[in-house]
């Protein structure tokens, strides 16, 4: 965990001399793969960026978007993957802390968080189980405590992930635009460090977490105190209020050495600091300790010394440490002292940016054979396999983890968990719709596609709400990428990713790379996380109850793709095939025309089509309302395909409409003038789910029945195994 | 009418309590840190929701030292309306304005769900627009909502009347299944679901209607018409 050879000589001959031991402990934080990106950064670049709703400033660690009337969302995304694996409470609490600080940083109020989360095969790993329950009582205990609600997400399991964890975080932040923080700095100015004191955890975290994980070292991983961080919060908002903030950056990866090079590089100023200022919780600690700690809940602050009275103030109403650890001076140096003696006095550009790599890349070779079908064998009772998908781990109901989480605090909930897309109220009369989603199985057979396809699933979600995608965030967490065939895939997906954003116009306001997600069997699936921000002008699409004699129509057509599905991977225990591909043309004609629709106020329930294909999908929506359904198999538009694509096939860009039926007429002329491939395939009522292929019945099972299996298996599984 | 709203350092239920009663209910309500003493003229005492001092040691015990708790039992013996929600009643039960225990809920985990109370005292400043037995769609958010008191104590609260809110189902594994409480001279009401998250249409999915009537009872109970 230090600087590679190459990088020692390079830094250097950048400063023309020895460095010192705590410029050492500061560079190599920073020119860490955590903080640096210096494996992606070059590549990061092709993602649009840009949009009519975005605003930029310098120094921003979230993404802003404007929705209107002096209002704006931020929004970002994180992970902690390296210390979840090791300490799944703490490593997925303090990942929600993190991304809620880099939220409160563009001086907005966090309003929303979202995980993603991902373990090994919980039906046979215990200890995935373990991971699994306790991180998600972490994200519980830290989110609750602060009163953000934790409104969506997702959560797979896969062998991939054995011994390992993948936690993501992504969190949501609405403000005033005259509120947002406009960073700067002059000559002059303090630089103050508040909230919780520094102690010796997450020591080297920024290291750990950019290394594979060989060794448990527990000490790496920080301690979270939500309590404090609600205090920040509070704190924050009323310093914000008061006008007191010139420039603010939380404390993340790195601790100090990243935060202080960072702010100085970005504002274009110097900063001398002193390390007996800082607040420790320990009397002993040694200056590198100080400088590369990642205790949590700690924000840096720069503003004017009559400013900072006023600061001290409200952090003494709220007893949280607040101390001016520095100064801002004129000389674009960061200068660490620890009383008269100077430890490290380094060029911030030098600090703050790194080498950027050119990693090598090559194809993989398992992708030459992985895209082949294979013969499977027949099945000859469908409701029986339907049953085991309702009860499988990645498809039967969320509810235990998100029963968990306070979904309502805040009073903007308009949209429960548990449906596509939550859907929060704005002040300004709108809406917003957030969702995030990931597939490595399909990003695995075909690492372009795959990641599309998250893309694309995460903006079926938020329109099934009626929300436009305005914004996307991506999350790209993959193995060592060192080895050229995992940075070939991470460029595969990052193409895939850029090509759509571009196509559709939604530009990503944020992201995140993590590396070296590696477990004692090797790297993980390739594992791109994409979260999408949609924005609805006037009334969601509410889910109403649906009830006997209302259609369902299905929207998008579906094709050979079983390759990286549930069914593939569950039930016949097969990885390959082929991987759904979105048509890019017919994805933007079915939004536009659900889009179209829902405003017209005609629909009761919309749903699209993911894991577990139209049979999963349509049994959701049976399951949701208590209500049984039947279905003509023969009639779902495509070209002609067995029963096994038709019912379990993940095709994108698909939706379900549930409607009363004399609404009909309209939606179908809506839907014919925008050329949109659709078809009515079934209508509800009853209490059995029932598919029909001609003459023959293919699934025919109890609501109730299924719908005890779908809500309990997986509490069931967690508690009882 | 003047309300105010007890702010705990930790509580989060603060500010949607205070939309509530601003916004929808046209009251005027005023914010009052726990350091900050209550004036003798306040017309009703909130507690809000959240997590005071971070549920450290056991929900609320902290809080329940707060300064402003020895003004809000000054005015609790004057008859004046006072009402604890989820960390509030928490808080309630540790100053000992409430009696019983809020115990850690028998899954062991933070539930948040939609239940359904029963309206089991009308005579209360917060009730006195319901029907007895009248139905009431509610969210809960709490890990420690277990409303526990030993039997002689159940004896006395229902000889006493002092069981406010039932659930119409076992929820948490509490006492009775009950909801919420008041003291013996009924100004002082806990409750663990949460009716400023159940009074707007908009994120009510159910009907706003019956958690309105708590808010419209401390308003009646004022003299002032919505």
């Amino acid at each position: 965990m230090s600087l590679e050879p190459q990088e020692l000589s390079e830094l250097k001959s950048k400063i023309g001399r020895d460095p010192t031991p705590t410029e050492l402990q500061i560079v190599a934080a920073e020119w860490s793969e955590h903080c640096s990106y210096k494996s992606s950064k070059r590549h990061l670049k092709m993602l649009p960026m840009k949009g009519p709703l975005v605003i930029t400033e310098k120094g921003y660690d979230s993404g802003v978007l404007d929705v209107g009337d002096g209002y704006v969302v931020t929004a970002h995304i994180e992970s902690h993957n390296h210390p979840s694996a090791v300490e799944p409470y703490g490593g997925a609490a303090t990942g929600v802390g993190g991304v809620i600080r880099d939220i409160l940083s563009a001086g907005t109020r966090p309003i929303a968080i979202f995980d993603g989360l991902r373990f090994g095969d919980i039906e046979k790993d215990q200890q995935a189980r373990w991971l699994f329950k306790n991180a998600v009582t972490g994200i519980a205990d830290y989110g609750n405590c602060l009163g953000i609600p934790t409104i969506g997400g997702e959560v797979e399991f896969d062998q991939c992930y054995e011994n390992y964890a993948l936690v993501d975080v992504a969190a949501v932040g609405f403000g005033k635009k005259e509120n947002l923080i406009k960073n700067h700095a002059k000559k002059g100015d303090v630089v103050v460090l508040m909230g919780g004191s520094t102690g010796r955890d997450g020591i080297g975290g920024s290291q750990f977490a950019s290394d594979s994980l060989e060794s448990e070292d527990r000490s790496a991983v920080q301690i979270p105190d939500p309590f404090i961080e609600k205090l920040i919060i509070e704190a924050i908002l009323e310093a914000r209020n008061a006008n007191l903030i010139h420039a603010m950056k939380d404390l993340g990866g790195g601790g100090l050495s990243c935060a202080i090079s960072e702010t100085a590089d970005a504002l274009e100023i110097g900063i001398e600091m002193d390390v007996d200022k800082v607040l420790t919780r320990e009397s002993d600690m040694h200056p590198d300790e100080i400088m590369v700690s990642e205790s949590q809940e700690r924000m840096l602050i720069v503003t004017s010394k009559t400013k900072f009275k006023k600061l001290q103030d409200i952090c003494k109403k709220f007893r949280i440490g607040c101390s001016v650890i520095g100064n801002v001076k004129s000389d674009n140096q960061m200068h660490v002292k620890k009383g008269k003696k100077t430890f490290a006095n380094l060029p911030t550009n030098v600090v703050a940016n790194a080498t950027l790599l050119d990693l090598p890349s090559k194809e993989p070779s398992y992708l030459k054979t992985i895209q082949k079908e294979k013969k499977l064998k027949k099945i000859s009772d469908y409701s029986k396999i339907m049953m085991k998908l309702l009860s499988s781990p990645n498809i039967a109901s969320k509810i235990w983890v998100y029963g968990q989480y306070d979904h309502e605090v805040g009073i903007r909930t308009v949209v429960k968990p548990g449906r596509d897309a939550s859907v929060l109220r704005l002040d300004n009369g709108k809406f917003l719709s957030v969702k995030i989603d990931g597939n490595p199985k399909q990003c695995y057979i075909n690492p372009r596609e795959g990641a599309i396809g998250c893309f694309e699933e995460a903006c079926r979600n938020v329109v099934c709400t009626g929300a436009k995608p305005i914004g996307m965030l991506d999350h790209l967490q993959f193995g060592n990428p060192k080895d050229p065939e995992i940075f070939w895939t991470f460029l595969e997906s990052l193409r895939g990713l850029t090509d759509f954003a571009k196509d559709f116009e939604i530009p990503c306001v944020g992201g995140k790379v993590s590396l070296y997600n590696e477990t004692p069997k090797g790297p993980i699936k390739p594992t791109p996380l994409i979260g999408v921000i949609g924005l609805i002008d006037k009334q969601p699409q509410i889910p109403q109850k649906i009830s006997d004699d209302d259609c369902l129509i299905i929207l998008g057509e579906t094709k050979d793709e079983l390759g990286g599905s549930e069914y593939y991977e569950y039930i016949h225990k097969f990885i390959g095939g082929n991987c759904p591909i979105v048509d890019f043309s017919e994805s933007k004609k079915n939004m536009k025309s659900v889009l179209e629709i829902i405003p017209k106020k005609l629909l009761k329930s919309v749903h699209d089509c993911s894991k577990g294909g139209l049979a999963i999908a349509i049994s959701e929506l049976s399951l949701n309302n208590q209500i049984g359904c039947s279905v003509d198999l023969d009639k779902v538009p495509g070209k002609k395909l067995d029963v096994d694509r038709i019912l379990f096939s993940e095709s994108h860009s698909r939706y379900l409409l549930a409607f009363d039926k004399k609404n009909l007429v309209k939606i179908e002329k809506i839907l014919k003038k925008n050329k949109t491939s659709f078809s009515i395939i079934g209508k509800f009522g009853g209490e059995k789910i029932q598919f029909v292929m001609g003459k023959n019945s293919i699934i025919d099972l109890r609501v109730d029945k299924a719908q005890k299996t779908w809500l309990n298996s997986l509490r069931d599984l967690v508690l009882h195994g | 009418m003047k309300v105010a709203v007890v702010v705990f350092p930790g509580s989060n239920c603060d500010r949607d309590m205070y939309h509530v009663l601003t916004d929808v209910f046209n009251v005027d309500a005023q914010y009052f840190w726990h350091e900050k003493p209550l004036p003798k003229n306040i017309d009703a005492v909130i507690l809000p929701g959240g997590f005071s001092y971070g549920d450290r040691l056991r929900a609320g015990v902290i809080a329940a030292h707060s300064p402003i708790i020895k003004d809000v039992k000054k005015i609790a013996k004057k008859g004046i309306p006072i009402l604890g929600v989820c960390n509030g009643f928490q808080i309630l039960v540790e100053s000992g304005l409430l009696p019983g225990v809020l115990l850690k809920n028998e899954s062991l985990n933070f539930m948040c769900e939609w239940t359904n109370l029963i309206v089991e005292n009308n005579k209360t400043p917060f009730t006195n627009q319901f029907k007895l037995q009248q139905k009431i769609p509610i969210p809960i958010a709490n890990g420690e909502g277990r409303y526990y008191v030993d039997d002689d104590t159940l004896k006395q609260l229902k000889k006493k009347n002092q069981i406010v809110f039932r659930y119409d189902q076992v929820v948490n594994g509490s006492s009775n299944r009950i909801a919420g409480v008041c003291n013996d001279d009924g100004n002082v009401v806990g409750m663990m679901p949460h009716p400023e998250r159940a009074v707007e249409s908009a994120i009510n999915p159910i009907d706003n209607k019956p958690s309105s009537l708590i808010f419209e009872s401390l308003l009646s109970k004022m003299g002032v018409s919505n």
